[in-house]
């Protein structure tokens, strides 16, 4: 198993993290529920572990999975504040649809 | 074709096609679900590259903790319906615009990069065990030790904002 990415080839884990990375940016854009909007997020970021993880198994380095770690942290810690924000926003608003938070338009 | 090969197209096709199904899907709980399939999927590229103790962390925070909290706030809202109305047209053309250009741009960037990084070459012995890895992250000199108490930092204070957050304010206000 050591020699995995003689078999499969860094660049395809490239493109996968490329395509992933991508639909996370289309479903920011495309979507109106900021739930999915939060989901997005989330898979944009683990197209970026991925690549983080590829790479570390391609120098043979550890400290990219000790990064990994690190961002698994901070995406945890960002989900919670995000959606304690959101049931706030839902509270005060009663829909979580991110084109009704237009307050801050002049 | 090497059996690894096929595992790993088979676990590609299922990331990228849960992931856009996470997005297409109108059900706020549906795309939850399709979620948790993509992460698992994730979890199995680790475990490909022979990174165990990432995989299971990755399945535990994120199929196990984020997944539940963003279950408990899909409930919690009630928005397990279908009704949701769609972004104007040019704004939905303009994302598939994005999608296209941006895959595309990236993909040429990426496709002749082999010779910036160099050739794979494997070592033998071991430098992702849990031993391993506990040494790079808690190393004294050079390794991550203070970082690591910083994301013990960033966690309180996540926890103790969250809380503060979705605290019902007292009525008298």
């Amino acid at each position: 198993m050591n020699n995995i990415l003689n078999q499969i080839g860094i660049e395809n884990y490239i493109f996968l993290s490329i395509l992933l990375f991508c639909i996370g940016v289309f479903g920011v854009l495309y979507r109106r529920n900021a739930i999915i909007v939060f989901m997005s997020i989330e898979i944009m970021l683990n197209a970026v572990n991925l690549l983080f993880v590829a790479f570390s198994t391609y120098h043979q380095d550890a400290k990219g999975q000790v990064f990994v770690f690190f961002s698994m942290a901070v995406a945890a810690a960002e989900v919670a504040v995000g959606l304690a924000l959101l049931v706030s926003v839902f509270r005060n608003i009663g829909s979580v649809d991110i084109s009704n938070l237009k307050n801050l338009k002049g | 074709m090497a059996p690894v090969l096929i595992l790993f197209y088979v676990l590609a096709a299922l990331t990228l096609s849960t992931a856009f199904l996470t997005i297409y899907s109108k059900n706020p709980i549906h795309s939850a679900i399709y979620l948790v399939i993509c992460f698992f999927s994730i979890a199995g590229h680790y475990l490909l590259f022979n990174a165990q103790f990432l995989a299971i962390v990755h399945i535990i925070v994120y199929a196990g903790a984020i997944m539940v909290l963003f279950l408990f706030t899909i409930m919690l809202m009630n928005l397990n319906k279908e009704d949701e109305v769609h972004k104007p047209r040019i704004t939905r053309l303009g994302a598939i615009t994005v999608l296209v250009l941006l895959s595309t741009v990236l993909m040429v960037l990426f496709r002749n990069s082999k010779p910036f990084f160099g050739d794979y070459a494997p070592i033998e012995g071991d430098f992702q065990s849990i031993k391993k890895l506990g040494t790079v992250l808690l190393d004294g000199k050079n390794g991550f030790m203070v970082p690591f108490e910083f994301a013990s930092i960033l966690l309180l204070v996540a926890m103790i904002g969250a809380v503060l957050l979705s605290k019902k304010e007292k009525q008298g206000k």
